[in-house]
């Protein structure tokens, strides 16, 4: 199904077309859906096509000009989302700093962090890295004890943060500490822009279950940094933090949607390839996995609408990445099984094909950004209004 | 493409919401289940002339409001919601559907001015003692003798063909499936209610004995207008089973903020909060799902209507069978009674999962029609 954003965006998305028409070619075209929000794959082209996109121009597509953006609105963002999905261009390196980090500075930062930082984003010239989660503090990200203390004009900070996303290759991270010792957790802590270059920061790779490093760990000894660089308020850093996260901009889980579409539809064609359409239980789990991807779409093209139209998002907004992640799970389960022993056999070195590291990774989306028990207690207690537990 | 709705529709909703809650409420409910008749005249005579629902989405040049598909599926959302008795969805939902797609302007000019003001109570007579809801299962015969049809044979399942004042029949002819109408007081009618295990939709059998029967448009040609319109009726029954799962949600909700054990209340334990998570899930995934095929229908793109309408059914069906069974355990003994009204969604959730084929049943057709 082809989606059409309305006579306003026309010209945008035309624009956008044949961009993608003249620039994701060569070695670009050859990468075309490769890597993911956990999967580091092709790196080194994927930078070299995060520039590419930045020399037209078509990063930050909502960022204030000023800070290097094409400063327009949430339709375009969309449609861009959506035509770079549909094009099936290589996932972005820079989708961290843009989707997440950006937003925090565009609303919290001060004027001077946002002229320093933003434009380096846009230019790919400096990749940041998220330290939030910590060995001890996961699902409860209140519980941070990474410890930063003012001298003089800096801060120096103490701590491990861990599943930072890409980290060996940040330039900059934003960090998530404890500033005031004697609080408790989440009053007390401050948002904190960290260079990575420095011997106070010891970044190591972590393997994961597909055999990448793709996320890392982070070890902060007397590392430092200035006394401008906290985002927000100190002692405020929890409101720093959760002011962007949960936004629902109706273009996060676009891209991932069109890739689940897409996997639906091998899942068809491997189906009938191996004769599996004949057996009804098979039959009945494929046609459930069409359905799914479908109900997906619909979702996520219900939170556009009301985001487009200025209405607060429904409860749907909430639910689409419980549902989808643990369908797309579902999914996964199905074709590894169409696949049979065939899809067992793996390459040199580990070597996965699309369905298997597809599978493999699709692991991570029941735990990434608020596991599916977090999402539960999210949609009991803010949606629908249930008492929280009570605390021990 | 607009995949929300406006204020209009959100008026419409209070609207509709306003009335349910005035003549469909649990009391309403419980008094029309123990009625022979299963509804209530004059509510329905109100529904019509205070605030137009029968003659909502037919068109204005048959005495309708020529509303959208859209608004109409806010309705049966509100319907599945108030657990709405009565023959709402027979009339609307089917008969008037049918008059609208099949290709009989005269029949459409006769009869569909009666519907949209309420004064007719209609439905459609598809399904026989196989209960099925495809061609074959259509066995009942016409015969034509001196430019005269007349219909032999018994429907059953026929929902609210006990009060219909007009009886839309699917039949077979030598050229093939054919519609007809037929009035109640035709000779040689003769229908007989059927006890159902859900005691808010009313089903009838119905026997017919060289009734005399007005042929609507083609002889032969009315298949296709029955897929057509039975696409339709899917979609608009899953918005009512989107409404019945939701209300069957809130009242979980509400019953575990209050309900206290173990000195606390139970939507306060992840056991009970994340039933409750799951719930919405299966809503909100359901209402995209109905949502879906409504946008399709106003759309027009009739692939994408028999698609949407399969998936419709085969996901709505399940979503409010679950839900409305959640709530009960969710309730634990207390929903178990036949005080609380638990059940009367879960009788209706059953109801409808079956009523107009099985999922198993949608989910083939959907899997026809996308060439799997």
């Amino acid at each position: 199904m082809e989606l059409d954003f309305g006579p306003a965006v026309r010209d945008f998305r035309d624009e956008l077309r044949d961009w993608l028409a003249d620039h994701l070619v060569g070695e670009f075209a050859e990468h075309r859906g490769v890597g993911g929000p956990t999967d580091g794959a092709a790196w080194d082209v994927r930078l070299a096509w995060d520039r590419e996109l930045s020399a037209g121009n078509w990063l930050g597509v909502g960022w204030p000009k000023e800070y290097g953006g094409r400063g327009l609105g949430l339709l375009e963002e969309i449609v861009f989302e959506y035509e770079y999905a549909r094009a099936n261009a290589p996932y972005r390196a820079t989708v961290n700093a843009i989707d997440l980090l950006g937003p925090m500075l565009l609303k919290m930062g001060s004027e001077t962090q946002k002229k320093r930082f933003l434009p380096p984003i846009l230019a790919v010239e400096e990749l940041w890295g998220q330290g939030f989660s910590e060995p001890g503090a996961g699902s409860d990200l209140a519980s941070v004890r990474t410890r930063a203390e003012r001298d003089g004009d800096d801060w120096v900070i103490n701590g491990q943060k861990v599943w930072t996303s890409f980290g060996m290759h940040a330039d900059w991270l934003y960090v998530l500490t404890r500033t005031d010792p004697d609080s408790q957790r989440h009053k007390g802590l401050t948002m904190l822009l960290v260079p990575t270059d420095q011997p106070g920061v010891d970044i190591r790779p972590i393997r994961n279950l597909a055999g990448q490093d793709e996320f890392a760990e982070v070890f902060l000894s007397d590392a430092r940094t200035g006394a401008d660089m906290v985002v927000g308020e100190a002692g405020q850093g929890w409101r720093t933090a959760m002011g962007t996260l949960g936004i629902e901009r109706g273009t996060t889980l676009l891209p991932q949607q069109l890739t689940f579409e897409r996997e639906a539809e091998a899942l068809i064609d491997l189906a009938r390839e191996r004769g599996a359409l004949d057996d009804p239980m098979l039959r009945r789990r494929i046609v459930d996995a069409w359905i799914s991807v479908r109900i997906m779409r619909t979702t996520n093209m219900r939170t556009i609408a009301e985001l487009t139209a200025g209405r607060a998002p429904g409860a749907q907004a909430t639910t689409a990445k419980l549902y989808a992640s643990t369908r797309h799970q579902q999914l996964g389960h199905l074709a590894m099984e169409l696949a049979g022993p065939a899809g067992q056999i793996v390459g040199e070195d580990y070597g996965l094909d699309t369905r298997q590291r597809s599978f493999l990774l699709s692991l991570a989306e029941t735990i990434y950004g608020g596991s599916s028990e977090i999402q539960r207690n999210i949609i009991g207690e803010q949606v629908l209004g249930l008492p929280k537990e009570p605390r021990p | 493409m607009d995949l929300t709705f406006s204020e209009e529709q959100d008026e419409l909703r209070k609207v509709v919401r306003s009335f349910l809650t005035k003549y469909s409420s649990e009391a309403d409910v419980r008094r029309l289940a123990a009625d022979p008749r299963g509804y209530d005249p004059g509510a329905w005579r109100r529904m019509a002339a205070e605030i137009g629902l029968q003659g909502l989405a037919v068109p204005e040049e048959y005495g309708g409001s020529g509303f959208s598909y859209i608004d109409l599926g806010i309705v049966f959302e509100e319907a599945g919601r108030a657990l709405l008795c009565g023959p709402y969805f027979a009339t609307v939902a089917l008969a008037a559907e049918t008059l609208l797609r099949c290709d009989d302007e005269q029949a459409r000019r006769d009869l569909l001015p009666g519907i949209a003001s309420g004064e007719t109570i209609a439905t459609l007579a598809l399904t026989e003692d196989g209960g099925r809801w495809d061609e074959p299962g259509i066995r009942l015969t016409a015969l034509e003798t001196a430019g005269r049809w007349q219909l032999t044979g018994v429907k059953t399942y026929v929902i609210d063909g006990h009060v219909a004042d007009l009886l839309l029949v699917a039949a077979r002819t030598p050229s093939g499936i054919s519609l007809f109408a037929v009035e109640a007081d035709a000779p040689g009618l003769t229908r007989a209610l059927l006890p159902t295990l859900d005691q808010t939709r009313r089903q009838a059998r119905v026997e017919f004995t060289d009734t005399p029967a007005r042929l609507l448009g083609g002889e032969g040609e009315a298949w296709p207008v029955l897929e057509r319109t039975l696409a339709t009726a899917s979609v608009l029954l899953a918005a009512e089973q989107v409404g019945g799962a939701a209300a069957a949600l809130d009242a979980a909700v509400e019953y575990a903020k209050i309900r206290v054990q173990y000195g606390r209340p139970i939507g306060s334990f992840q056991g009970i909060k994340h039933k409750c998570a799951d719930m919405l899930v299966e809503i909100e995934s359901a209402r995209s799902a109905a949502y879906g095929g409504l946008w399709a229908l106003d759309a027009g793109d009739e692939s994408e209507i028999a698609v949407s309408a399969a998936l419709a059914q085969a996901f709505c069906s399940e979503a409010y069978v679950l839900v409305a069974g959640d709530n009960i355990q969710v309730h634990g003994g207390i929903g178990f009674t036949w005080e609380h009204p638990a059940h009367l969604y879960f009788k209706r959730a059953k109801s409808s999962e079956v009523l107009l084929g099985t999922p198993s049943y949608h989910r083939e057709l959907l899997a026809a029609r996308l060439g799997i």
